[in-house]
């Protein structure tokens, strides 16, 4: 009863809700309208909303001006996926003790990896650049995929970490108990019950590591066929007329993999994502 | 206490042999990802202090002392850069949180389609910055953009408004695109938080007649208050730290009005090679960022004692 709306109140609600989501939605909208335009409309006066020659044309197109689209949208999910991966190998193990274990300066390195999540790769590129040469990784994927999961390790701990202390300690001390080991606790116990846990944190850490694609592509990488899609979106500009028609039905093919997987992903992302900030 | 008095020396025995097995499976588990980001973050970062010190670019190095420091204490355009830079962020951080509010206030009304409407807030969140950058500099165009289109049509402006082309336009609509790419996060934490909000406090609040302004002021606010301080020191820190959205859109121009300090330091070091210079920058930023971190870990620590949140 306490959350029935009047009319006038439910419309005003979706208004409201209306004008919010124009706002979001706004570039995507006008990303798919460029798309259908024919490149000689861009400089047309007076400007048109529509016009009867839109077509699809780009997305056919656009596979030939940039031969190696299709690689680029793939390398995007690749090195996402490669982070991801990584990522999760380093955070489980060192969230798991920072959750439950008491160990010599536990809160000082706690607060060290905090540190590294408040600033990003920007400032230090330079001796990172060094750091990957010195390492050979340059023009490499893993060029791209290294810088990638350090600076996502922090937010990884930090959030599953406040997952693992939900799950109650007296089912690891009953396993002790029965004289299992540590090392199989934390796999056969602890692991099966974080899996809801995981998927949040791997899924925040894949959003991570897919949108911060583009600095790091540019800076370490020269190597076309490795380029992420951010990256390789702008090759439509390097040629003689700028395809902006094209690049627009690029941009939006190449997310749709990745939108596909987040929507099924969504639910525990939000329920877990909130879990892991208050938490102090 | 009751346990001391129950205890028999086996018991105490126990734990003791525990703890010291403990302290070295806690280092062999957190041990791998410091090992990683020492290499890959802190040698980086004792480098990059090491830098500020030295007049470097590509031909090499030579120690200078303070003078870097000392260059950018004196020059009149950093200060601009860092009194731009906190405008930069305050401005979008307050604008992020404000329609955050809204945002999740609106997607947590019972109304049919909410669950929908959830997920259509999402994707400036999701998809790399980079691309979401190029639908902005579509629309920020003057000649085929939406936005100059629709100021034409309704005889606001009599030509094409390249919005990016201007400086006070240029920097006001960087803010809205951060604004754009930060709100989903800070919506969804907002709405998760009041989700958690128990409803006999509104039950109890409707009972006594409070009207649903009342009860958002009055139950909803102070409710999700740490979400709401630990949001806006987060966002703070992702604006100030923000690269992707001011360099593609106009890498820093038009005559530096969108140049915060980190577009500051990459354009020093990385576009003119002045590693030195640009290291001291560097370097002032994670000093900035060090602060500031702290300070997100002293009221978090202070609103969670206040109101009590686990």
């Amino acid at each position: 009863m306490m959350d029935r709306y009047t009319k006038l109140q439910t419309l005003g609600i979706y208004a409201a809700i209306t004008v919010f989501l124009i706002f979001m939605l706004l570039p995507f909208f006008e990303m798919f309208m460029a798309s259908l335009r024919p490149l000689d409309h861009l400089f047309r006066s007076p400007y048109q909303f529509w016009s009867e020659d839109f077509s699809f044309q780009a997305y056919s197109d656009m596979w030939d001006t940039v031969p190696l689209l299709g690689r680029y949208i793939f390398n995007s999910v690749f090195i996402a996926f490669a982070v991801t991966l990584l990522t999760m190998i380093f955070v489980v193990p060192a969230a798991y003790a920072y959750a439950r274990l008491e160990f010599p300066f536990k809160n000082g390195s706690l607060a060290i990896f905090l540190g590294v999540n408040m600033f990003t790769g920007a400032v230090l590129l330079i001796p990172l650049y060094r750091v990957l040469r010195t390492m050979g990784l340059l023009n490499t994927y893993w060029a791209m995929i290294v810088p990638g999961v350090a600076f996502l390790i922090p937010t990884g701990i930090w959030l599953l970490r406040s997952y693992l202390e939900k799950i109650p300690r007296e089912l690891e001390e009953a396993a002790f108990v029965d004289g299992a080991s540590r090392m199989y606790t934390l796999r056969r116990v602890v692991l099966p019950l974080a899996v809801p846990g995981l998927i949040v944190v791997s899924t925040a850490v894949f959003i991570g590591a897919y949108a911060q694609q583009f600095l790091f592509a540019i800076t370490f990488n020269q190597q076309r066929e490795l380029q992420p899609l951010p990256a390789g979106l702008f090759e439509f500009i390097g040629y003689q007329d700028v395809t902006w028609n094209q690049m627009m039905a690029a941009a939006l093919v190449g997310v749709l993999p990745v939108m596909v997987i987040f929507l099924f992903l969504q639910k525990y992302l939000v329920a877990g994502l909130t879990a892991g900030a208050v938490k102090e | 206490m009751a346990d001391t008095v129950v205890a028999t020396p086996q018991d105490t025995a126990k734990p003791r042999r525990k703890a010291v097995s403990e302290k070295v499976f806690g280092w062999l588990l957190v041990g791998p990802a410091m090992l990683f980001i020492a290499v890959i973050v802190a040698w980086p970062l004792a480098e990059t202090i090491r830098l500020s010190f030295m007049e470097a670019g590509l031909g090499g190095e030579e120690y200078v002392g303070l003078a870097n420091y000392q260059d950018l204490v004196e020059s009149r355009k950093f200060h601009q850069t860092i009194v731009r830079t906190f405008y930069w962020m305050f401005l979008s951080v307050a604008l992020k949180l404000i329609l955050g509010l809204i945002g999740a206030a609106l997607l947590n009304a019972a109304v049919p389609g909410r669950a929908l409407f959830r997920v259509l807030v999402m994707p400036p969140w999701i998809i790399p910055m980079a691309i979401g950058m190029i639908g902005w500099l579509w629309l920020y165009n003057g000649y085929f953009g939406v936005l100059s289109g629709t100021m034409m049509k309704l005889g606001i402006t009599d030509g094409p408004f390249e919005f990016l082309a201007y400086k006070q336009s240029a920097f006001y609509s960087a803010v809205v695109a951060d604004v754009w790419v930060g709100t989903p996060m800070v919506t969804l934490f907002f709405l998760a938080a009041m989700q958690g909000v128990s409803r006999d406090l509104y039950e109890a609040a409707w009972v006594d007649g409070a009207s649903r302004w009342y009860r958002f002021r009055r139950i909803t606010i102070p409710q999700i208050m740490p979400v709401i301080v630990s949001m806006s020191l987060l966002s703070a820190i992702f604006t100030f730290n923000s690269f992707e959205i001011i360099w593609i859109l106009t890498e820093g121009g038009p005559r530096g009005a969108t140049t915060t300090l980190i577009v500051d330091t990459y354009k020093t070091a990385i576009s003119n090679f002045k590693f030195g210079e640009g290291s001291a920058r560097a370097v002032i930023i994670v000093i900035l960022l060090g602060i500031f971190s702290i300070l997100y870990l002293q009221v978090l620590k202070l609103v969670n004692r206040k109101y009590g949140t686990k």
